[in-house]
């Protein structure tokens, strides 16, 4: 309506820098659609010698890997990496549940004062001292007290010290979500089930589980991708030994690893060089899998409670 | 029959109840375990480093036999680290603000293009510092660059970039509409909205940001691992070589010598008090700065 005169009174200069302001903005904007597409494109150019010379299935089935002699298996590394991420899911995956409903439900102003610092350092804390903490505390009480139990003979730089490590290194993460989707299911939902009169424990359990179900999948995917991409903390505790792991107290020698122990010293060779590009590839996809899938879950889960 | 069915559903509350204790008590347990991990993690750092370190460990580069256990410190590492944190966390913020501040003037009613957005910056916070690592290593190879600490900040600024733009957002987010549409009723423009309005009832969100970021970069050893090499210098300029905090615990640490394998510890301590006080000084901080915004 008068929208035209407030816009003539506004001087031509203000409009001039605002104009000029929207386009810059809007390049910088756009500048980060373009990063994920071109290192997907570089990873793909650079391990494009190595698919022109194998193929793919020969690659991820064949569990040889001599890349002296051009051999590029590299099944025992994807299996190091899924034993050691699963098995971190398995140990985060109910700690993270639990103290997230008791956050959420039970705990009080208090315990929630004292409780948040712990998880934001926690999340804080680099890779580099999960690692330290990983060689002086958890490796010897791998060795000493939980591999004799089950009466098995090991230094400790196994499957399931890296396991512990990287569970403690995803709490943070995996719980800071949890407590988000719990606290977006509605108070009405919660009021609704209290006032037909079903106890505090069976409304956890009937609606607020159930609604969240989704969110707590989902929730498990995103700690599972983030445990996926962690190198330095699982190198130094994993052992690095290059095959399939048959056990948890075998050493293992997950993707990550690979790439950060070998990168850099074998230039001179260009399909060894490739086949790290393409192991930091292959990584990339099933991360990117795992994060895309989860947050469609999420971004639905939100949808239905607006 | 009546009486026996009272008998029944009482016997299903009984059993609730019991449930629900056990469950309580699992709940209470796992939040304690969080809690005591965090200590035991300080703790057994604390124990392990505090005894090796030392004024010299702070104060004085490498010299000659440092490596074998002999004097010297690792001063180089921690400036090092200083540097490279402060520009990455540098460039991140000069990136960073603009396109959260985009989001969330000029992209605040094209709801699909900002959830896009968001996604994007969710997927590109979940790539693996060490794909970021290879992939600038790959492209300082293409480009003929060596090890530097110029090349270490842009790779580790990439990396904290979605954490930074992430945290603005979410601060940028919780101003008032009103406050939005008073200053346009007064006839402001967008840009004079984002920058002189946005921007100044956000700053403990930013404040929060900025630290954050600057945490991560600090910390993060895979993205660094290739990118800015390692000396016993400190450095003078941005194309030289870089020792950082984290690859020297790392690269000490991996050594046989005892004497060294002490000084990792003691640079874990190091590294461990920089990022408490970081999460200190945030917390102060955005106390203090949320004081001074506008609320409805």
């Amino acid at each position: 309506m008068n929208w035209n005169r407030i816009r003539d009174n506004i001087s031509p200069t203000r409009l001039q820098i605002n104009k000029f302001n929207e386009v810059w903005m809007l390049v910088w904007t756009l500048f980060l659609v373009v990063v994920p597409l071109f290192i997907v494109s570089g990873l793909l150019w650079k391990s494009s010698l190595l698919l022109e010379n194998h193929t793919l299935k020969e690659i991820i089935f064949s569990s040889e890997w001599k890349p002296m002699s051009g051999k590029f298996g590299f099944l025992p590394f994807i299996m190091s990496s899924l034993w050691v991420t699963l098995l971190s899911l398995l140990i985060a995956a109910p700690i993270c549940l639990f103290s997230a409903i008791h956050l959420t439900q039970y705990a009080n102003r208090y315990v929630l004062r004292f409780m948040q610092p712990v998880i934001d350092i926690l999340a804080g804390i680099p890779s580099v001292i999960y690692g330290v903490w990983g060689i002086i505390a958890v490796v010897p009480f791998v060795a000493e007290k939980i591999a004799p139990m089950f009466g098995v003979q090991t230094t400790g730089y196994n499957i399931l010290s890296a396991s512990i490590v990287l569970a403690v290194m995803v709490i943070p993460f995996i719980l800071n979500i949890l407590i988000d989707i719990i606290n977006t299911i509605p108070k009405e939902l919660t009021e609704a089930s209290l006032s037909l009169g079903a106890g505090k424990w069976y409304t956890i359990k009937h609606v607020i589980l159930r609604k969240a179900l989704p969110g707590i999948i989902s929730a498990m995917g995103l700690g599972l991708s983030r445990s996926f991409g962690e190198t330095i903390a699982v190198l130094m505790v994993v052992g690095n030994v290059a095959a399939i792991p048959s056990g948890i107290f075998q050493p293992g020698y997950p993707l990550p690893a690979l790439i950060a122990n070998n990168y850099g010293e074998m230039m001179s060779i260009p399909q060894y060089d490739s086949a790290l590009m393409f192991s930091a590839l292959l990584l990339m996809i099933i991360v990117l899998f795992f994060n895309i899938g989860s947050r469609f879950l999420i971004m639905s889960y939100e949808k239905r409670f607006k | 029959m009546k009486k026996d069915s009272n008998k029944k559903t009482s016997f299903k509350k009984q059993r609730l109840k019991y449930e629900e204790y056990f469950f309580r008590g699992v709940m209470l347990l796992s939040s304690c375990l969080i809690a005591f991990i965090l200590g035991l993690i300080i703790y057994s750092i604390l124990v392990k480093g505090v005894p090796s370190l030392s004024w010299e460990m702070i104060t004085q580069t490498p010299k000659g036999g440092f490596y074998f256990g002999k004097e010297g410190g690792i001063l180089n590492a921690i400036i090092g680290s200083i540097y490279l944190a402060f520009g990455a966390t540098f460039i991140a913020f000069i990136i960073g603000l603009p396109i959260s501040l985009y989001m969330n003037v000029w992209l605040s009613h094209k709801e699909k293009w900002v959830n896009m957005l968001r996604f994007i910056l969710d997927l590109l916070w979940g790539i693996p510092s060490i794909v970021y690592g290879a992939f600038g290593f790959t492209i300082m190879i293409l480009l003929g660059i060596k090890a530097s600490l110029l090349a270490g900040i842009i790779v580790t600024a990439l990396l904290i970039l979605p954490i930074m733009i992430r945290a603005i957002d979410e601060g940028l987010k919780t101003v008032p509409k009103g406050l939005k549409e008073s200053s346009y009723s007064l006839g402001s423009t967008k840009s004079e909205l984002a920058f002189k309005i946005m921007l100044r009832q956000c700053i403990p969100g930013i404040v929060t940001a900025v630290l954050l970021s600057f945490g991560r970069a600090i910390g993060d050893a895979a993205a660094v691992l290739f990118t800015t090499g390692f000396t016993d210098n400190i450095p003078t300029a941005l194309n030289q070589p870089t020792a950082t905090l984290p690859l020297a615990i790392f690269f000490q640490l991996s050594s046989p010598i005892p004497e060294v394998k002490e000084r990792a510890y003691a640079a874990a301590v190091i590294l461990t008090s920089i990022i408490l006080i970081i999460s200190v000084l945030s917390r102060v901080l955005t106390q203090k700065y949320n004081k001074h915004t506008i609320k409805f």
